[in-house]
This record gives structure tokens, sequence and C-alpha cells, in this order.
């Protein structure tokens, strides 16, 4: 939506529209964004089945506390898993305005789904491919990997997560165990 | 005009290896001194539609195969050849020849044509050697003849009919083409029944300038060789009459047909008729065989990635499901006009729909659970062989009994169960079944019994394996356990016990190593794969008189009995089936062992005890009760075992989910399931979790 929205008032005319919107989308790509204590991330819209409010889970005995339990979203059993934790923040309360994003990892031809808890989502924002950096090796609180890289949209800098080394966590966890 | 016939290929190779099996037990059931006509008609039908398929498809390899194998049933069919053991058990062969054809065809693999070959050259010295002399040398060239389901009608019905062949002079109008008729086509589809030469006159083709390349202005004259029946080839032309003079003469006695004489203009028109031409048998079989060699590759993954997937229904079932759908829309209806405008005076007619809603919604859950469901003969089915090639291996004789082949079971189960069922029937014919002449001597009949049973028992599906063999010997079993340091000297053991032994791992009693069975592995594996599945494996046996083993499986994997136990404030699930009983019990009853573990004494055993809260990690905020609680005694590896949880809450069934799905696999858990409240639920896995204690 918010693409459309801009689109149309930066061009006038329905063609040209038509024809922008066509040219940017070869090299714009859109992200979620959204908040995890003072710093902001975003994931690939594409990848972002739906946003839900936090509600209680089915605790799973002996993993890691990162992996907050598994909910049923129609009928699906879909693990929650705390991003904080994850990515080494302080735990915070949870209230019924912590968000649940909830991801589609492509694994082959499998696909999986997941929700991820966030402390809110901020917006949906456009990136040109060109403009996305790679991210050096600074100081996050998360480990480089999951970083595809770092794009700035009005001054404050946005954290592209790769959502399928996010959620293959899971598969590197079992092997520990 | 191309249609991608690749998304047919998965549904004909699904009715080929039901051909296969109709064939295969038709063979089986075929008594060499007295042969049932409809019994070879049954397995000539499914060659014959084996054939017809392969051919559009352009699996020539296997629809030129098939053909030898329809001419050789054929023959038999009409009591021109005797039915032979020799002749049965090459067809069988074949059966089993044209299974790994149509097994690499569809896995996009290469066929092994030498095989292929030396089945054929099999099945072809069957075919000329003990041919009676009269049959047709026809049917022994090697080009498709006449089709087969209408041939022995046309035999009578057809005394004009000439066996060396036809001469057709075909004569097309000048709109033919008009008409969307190729005459090409037609030649293509004459050349299927026999070989086919074709001659073009082009002497009325007009001079370049005046050509109307709409217009057809060719006349061939064709000869077709083979027993061709003169219906066959009007059939074929039937599309065009009306559009064309067409004359058909038997080749004996040969007629020289005038074609009408037009104005002579010998300029050639197209390319490919320029001249007189003679299509070639060979030519037109590359094509489509060089076609379908292409589609398959294409389309390699898709159809590898289907193949599993498919099950076919009943329409009965269907239209009970399609019916339960309508009940369930009238009730939503019901209930959506009391929930208009509702006052309290409504709340009968509330629950009188919300009653009805239950029952229908529990019907169409056994509608739709009832669409998984297959008979067992799928299983069964290929037993009757397996027995039969094995037997004749060892020389033994032995009869198999099918009971209970309709009764149906999860389509699951029926795929994971083949593997144990032909271990164990094998076990069976090795172990089991005695040499006749032992037979004999034992004062038992000389054909052995090996009797497979299935039916419902109580939500579940028992399937028996029984034989009248040697039995387990007790003895034997326990001197071979205490020789591998199975087991330990001076321990007594029930009966039961001595039998379990022998899913111990590494545990064979076999004198010596057959390539049937003995290596010791195998019992172990079937019993994990039957636990696997949620069932288990129970053996009666007695010495000298025989052996029973009963499966006990769950007819859905999809559903559940389970109990559901209170572990702090969290709800687990524990599988019905594995549940020996439940105790109430205060802390003063278990007993520490080396400050460790925790044992229970139930009636004089002690049983190794599991704290639930300590072995998940269960943080509860209301403080353990510590003083009492439940401890539900479990089966699992064939060892009692008790579970420490809070409190029992109620059976219920339970609809299994994945974990694994979107998650993965977690130790001493096998699913999930959503309970009333829309909450997850763990449902535990018992052997698992016992394996997880130990650590």
């Amino acid at each position: 939506m918010a693409e459309e929205v801009e689109n149309s008032a930066a061009t006038s005319g329905r063609d040209s529209e038509q024809s922008n919107y066509n040219k940017s989308l070869g090299n714009a790509v859109q992200y979620l964004s959204f908040a995890l204590g003072n710093e902001e991330y975003g994931v690939d819209i594409l990848r972002v089945q739906e946003i839900r409010s936090w509600e209680p889970v089915s605790r799973i005995p002996n993993v890691p506390s990162y992996e907050k339990g598994v909910v049923n979203l129609r009928g699906a059993i879909v693990p929650i898993i705390d991003l904080r934790e994850r990515f080494n923040f302080s735990r915070v309360e949870y209230t019924p305005l912590t968000v649940v994003v909830v991801l589609q990892a492509g694994n082959g031809n499998k696909t999986r789904i997941m929700g991820v808890v966030v402390d809110s989502v901020s917006d949906v924002i456009n990136v040109d491919k060109t403009e996305i950096q790679n991210a050096p090796d600074f100081g996050t609180k998360v480990s480089n990997e999951f970083i595809n890289g770092l794009v700035s949209v009005n001054e404050r800098m946005v954290m592209l997560l790769d959502v399928d080394k996010l959620l293959k966590l899971e598969e590197l966890g079992s092997d520990e165990n | 005009m191309s249609i991608d016939m690749s998304q047919f290929h998965q549904v004909f190779f699904e009715e080929c290896f039901e051909g296969l099996e109709a064939m295969e037990s038709g063979l089986l059931t075929l008594d060499v001194g007295d042969v049932d006509a409809e019994v070879i008609n049954t397995i000539f039908r499914a060659a014959h539609s084996i054939k017809g398929g392969s051919g559009t498809f352009g699996f020539t390899i296997v629809a030129e195969y098939t053909h030898i194998m329809e001419t050789l049933l054929d023959e038999m069919r009409d009591g021109r050849r005797q039915v032979t053991q020799p002749a049965v058990n090459v067809l069988l062969g074949s059966v089993d020849c044209l299974r790994e054809m149509l097994t690499s065809i569809q896995n996009e693999t290469d066929v092994n044509e030498s095989i292929v070959a030396q089945h054929k050259s099999a099945l072809e010295a069957v075919l000329n050697g003990h041919a009676i002399p009269d049959a047709a040398p026809a049917v022994h060239a090697p080009q498709p003849v006449a089709s087969a389901p209408t041939a022995k009608s046309d035999v009578e019905e057809l005394a004009d009919d000439a066996e060396a062949g036809w001469k057709i002079s075909f004569c097309p109008y000048l709109d033919l083409l008009k008409t969307g008729n190729d005459p090409v086509r037609l030649f293509r589809e004459l050349n299927e029944l026999g070989e086919l030469t074709a001659n073009v006159n082009i002497q009325d083709v007009p001079k370049f300038y005046e050509l109307d390349p709409e217009e057809c202005n060719l006349s061939w004259d064709l000869k077709l060789l083979g027993s061709v029946s003169s219906n066959e080839i009007k059939e074929i032309f039937s599309w065009v009459e009306g559009d064309c003079e067409l004359e058909v003469q038997a080749l004996t006695k040969p007629k020289i047909v005038n074609p009408i004489p037009v104005v002579e203009a010998p300029k050639p028109v197209v390319a490919l008729e320029a001249d007189p031409v003679s299509i070639e048998t060979p030519e037109l079989h590359q094509k489509p065989a060089a076609e379908a060699k292409k589609d398959p590759e294409a389309d390699a993954t898709k159809t590898v990635a289907k193949a599993s997937s498919s099950i076919r229904v009943d329409t009965e079932k269907i239209d009970a499901l399609i019916n339960m759908v309508g009940e369930v829309v009238i009730t939503q209806s019901m209930l959506g006009l009391v929930g208009e405008n509702f006052t309290m005076d409504k709340v009968a007619l509330l629950k009188r729909g919300l009653a009805q809603l239950e029952r229908h919604t529990r019907d169409l859950q056994q509608s739709v659970m009832n669409i998984r469901m297959m008979p067992i003969s799928f299983v069964f089915s290929r037993f009757p062989r397996l027995v039969h090639d094995i037997s004749s291996k060892l020389n033994k004789k032995i009869n198999l009994k099918l009971v209970g082949e309709n009764t149906e079971v999860d389509k699951a189960v029926v795929e994971l169960i083949n593997d144990p069922l032909v271990h164990l029937i094998r076990n069976s014919l090795d172990h089991g079944i005695e040499m006749p002449d032992e037979r004999v001597a034992a004062g038992k009949p000389e054909t052995g019994t090996i009797e497979l049973k299935a039916y419902h028992r109580g939500g579940h599906i028992v399937i028996e394996i029984i034989d009248d063999g040697r039995g387990l010997n007790k003895d034997k079993l326990l001197a071979k356990a205490l020789e591998k340091g199975l087991i330990e000297e001076n321990l007594q053991l029930s009966d039961k016990q001595i039998y379990e032994l022998i899913f111990m791992p590494g545990f064979s009693t076999a004198e010596q190593l057959t390539d049937i069975s003995g290596r010791g592995v195998g019992m172990d594996v079937v019993r994990r794969n039957i636990q696997s599945l949620g069932g288990n494996i129970e053996i009666i046996s007695e010495l000298g008189k025989g052996t029973t083993i009963a499966i006990h499986l769950p007819l859905t994997l999809a559903i559940l009995d389970g109990q559901s136990v209170a572990v702090g404030e969290e709800i687990y699930i524990v599988p019905l089936v594995s549940i020996v009983e439940s105790i109430n019990i205060t802390e003063k009853m278990l007993n520490k062992v080396a400050g460790k573990g925790e044992t229970f004494r139930l009636r004089g055993e002690y049983l190794p005890i599991i704290r639930m809260r300590e072995i998940f990690n269960v943080r509860s905020t209301n403080k353990p009760k510590s003083t009492e609680g439940v401890i539900v005694v479990v089966e699992g590896q064939g060892a009692l075992c008790g579970f420490l949880v809070d409190e029992l809450l109620g059976q219920q069934q339970v609809v299994i989910k994945s974990l694994e799905a979107n998650y993965r696999r977690v130790e001493g858990v096998s699913g999930a399931t959503i309970l009333g409240d829309g909450s997850v639920a763990l449902i535990l896995d018992v052997p698992g979790l016992v394996r997880l204690s130990v650590r």
C-alpha cells in the first residue's frame, strides 16, 4: 500500500505512474521493519504471512529459552521464537501490545512457518536493491550471519534480516542437543 | 495438437501397476490342469490395457514387450495353446520384468535392456516352441496384430478376411483437407494394424500456379500386410466417409483399381509427397518414441515428486462426505437463524442445534477419515507371489490363506506395514514351516498352511500371521540367548519373556543362514517399525504345533486415544495404548535408589519412576504437590515404567499434528495436538522418554 501511495504522489498521469511502478519493481524490495529495543530490523515483506498479537504459548521442554513454545495457528502447530532473547537483548514482559510476526521460510520446496516475537512493528519500507550495503562486522548484538545488509531510511539504520538463516537456527539447535 | 501427455503419466503408471497385480494374482490362481477361461481373460485384459496405454504414451519398449505376452495369452485363451507350468512361470517372470521396466520409466532411469531382451527371448521361445501347429503364422510376427478383444469374434465372423493383407485404394475428393482430415493420420493408424506400404499418385496435381494448397489432389494406393479384419480398416476410414472414393480388397484376389483420370500435371507440390512415397513401419514407430523420450526428461522432477501423494477413493465415500457437508451447512444456517435476534426463550433451540452440529461434526470427521482408509488387500495381495516363489525355492509345500483382506486401514499404515509383514512371512516360510517329509513324520499334512488374517478389534486393527509349523523352541531360544550373552544365567523368564528374546538385536537361531532369513537383523527392526506406527507385536507359540504372531495397530495415524495428564500447569497427552494402569500414590511410597533414581513397588516388582516435572523441567508457580501424585504405568521398549504426574485429567481422542512440519523433533515428544480450548498439548513418546530418562 505504502508504495502505491508514494508512487502516485511522485508521478502524474496514469501511464507514467504505471511505468514508474514497473521500473521501481525491478530494483525495489519492500521490507517490514520492526523494533527490538532501540534497534530497527527489517524482513522481506514477501516472507511475512501475518502479524498477530502475543498470546500464551505451550512450552516445549528442554529447548533453548528463546524458543518460547508452540501455538495453534488455524490448525497448524507453529513455533514462536523470542527475537530479543535470540539476539541477547534483555527480556521484557509481554503485554497485549507485544507483536508476533509470522514468517515463512523456504526450505527446498517445503516451506515452514514460524512466529517471531518483536517489540513493535514500525513500517513498510521501500528499499532500492542498490542502496543495500553489506553489513560490516560491528557491535550489534545480532551475529552478522543473520544480516543480509544495511539500509538507511530517513536517517535511521535498518538491519535487514535473512529469514531463511534466521529460521534455520532451529536445525542447528537440534544438532547441539 | 501438443497435449502434455506427461500429466497423465502418473495415472497410467498406477493403472499399470494395478494391472500387473491383477495379472500376477491371476497367474498364481491359474490351475494348470483345469484352466478357467475367465482367469485367462482377466490376465489378458490387464496385459492388453498396459499395451494400449504404453503405446499411447510412447513407451514403445513396454508396448512391444507386452504385445508378445498378449499373443501368448491370446493363444491360451482361444485354446490354441495348452497352459503349462513353465509357460506360467515365464509369464510370471515377465510380469516382474514389466514391473521393472515401468518402474524405471517412472523414475526416469534407463530401462535395463539386456534383462528385457532376455525375458523377451524366453517368452518368444515359449511362443515358438510349443505352439500347436494350427496357430496362425501372422501371430508370431513381431509387428502389432489385430487389437485383441475383438480378435476372437473376428475370427468366426469374417471368413472372407484375408490372412495376407489388403489392398486399399484411397482417392479423396478435393476438399478432404477442408473437413479437417489428414490422410497422414489415417495412414499412421493403419500402420498400427499391420505393415503398411503407401504409394501416392500425383498425376492429378495441377500446375504450380494453378495450385490451391487447400485442395487435395493426391490419391493413394495402399498395401496393408497382416491379418487385419475389414471392419478395422473401415473403422479407420469412417471419418472420411463421403469425402473420398475408397476400395478395399483382399490381397489374395487382387483387382486393379483405376483412379479417375484428371488433367495431367507432373509438377511436384509438397516436398514430402513429391515422389511416390513408401511409408515404412519403423519411421512411424520411432517418432513417437523419440517424443516420449523427451517428455519425461523435462518433467522428471515433477513426476517423481508427485509419485507418492495420490490416493484413489471410492466415489461412494466421496458422496457420503458431500452428504455430511450438506448436513453441516444446514445446521449452520439453522444456528445462524437462532443467533439473529437471540432471546432467552430460544435457548432450547440453540442447544438442539449445537447437539446436531456436534453429531454432524463427528460424522464428518469419520467420513473424512474414511477417505484415507483402504483395504489391507493392497498389502496382502503381494504375498501369494512371495509364498509361491519362496516355497518353490525351499522345496516346501505351503498354502497361503488370506482372511479379512477387505479390512480397511489408514493409507499410511498400509504403506508402512508392508516391510514388517514381508519379513514375518519370510520367517514363517523359512523357520516356521518344516520340510514335507518332516511334516509327514510329525503326523501333520504334507502341505503347510500360513494364514494371514486381518480384523478390527476395538479401534485397532489386528493382523495375525498364523503358521502350523514347528513352533518356537523355548529351550533353544534360551540357550541361544545365553550363548550370545543377551541374558544372564539362572534367570527365570516367563514364556512371554522368552518369546520376547527374538526381538532382541542380533538374535537368530537359524542353524544356517539363507538368503531368505536368519541373519538376526530384522525382528528388532520389525518391532521398532510397528512401534513407530503406534502398535505392538506379540507372539504365541506352541512347540510342534505352530506360531501365531499378532500385530496390533491403530486404525489411523491421524487420531489417537489419549489420556491427558497435568504436570504443573502444563497438559500432556499419554497414548492410551501404552498405559497399563494408573495408581494414586504418596511421596512416601517411592524408594530412592543410590540417591539418584527412584522406584515404586508394584505388586512385588520394582518400577523405575520418571518424574515428569524433572525430565521436562517444568517451572510451576504453584507448589508441586510433593506429598501425592499419580503414577501412570506405561510399557515402553518391552519394560514397564512409571511416569509421575500431578493429576489425571481425562481421556479423549486427539488429532495428531506434526511438530516437525514447522518446527523439529523434540525428544520425548511424538507430536502435538490441539485441545478443546485451542491451546496446544504435546503427545508423549513413551519409548523416547524412557530412553531420555536413562541418560
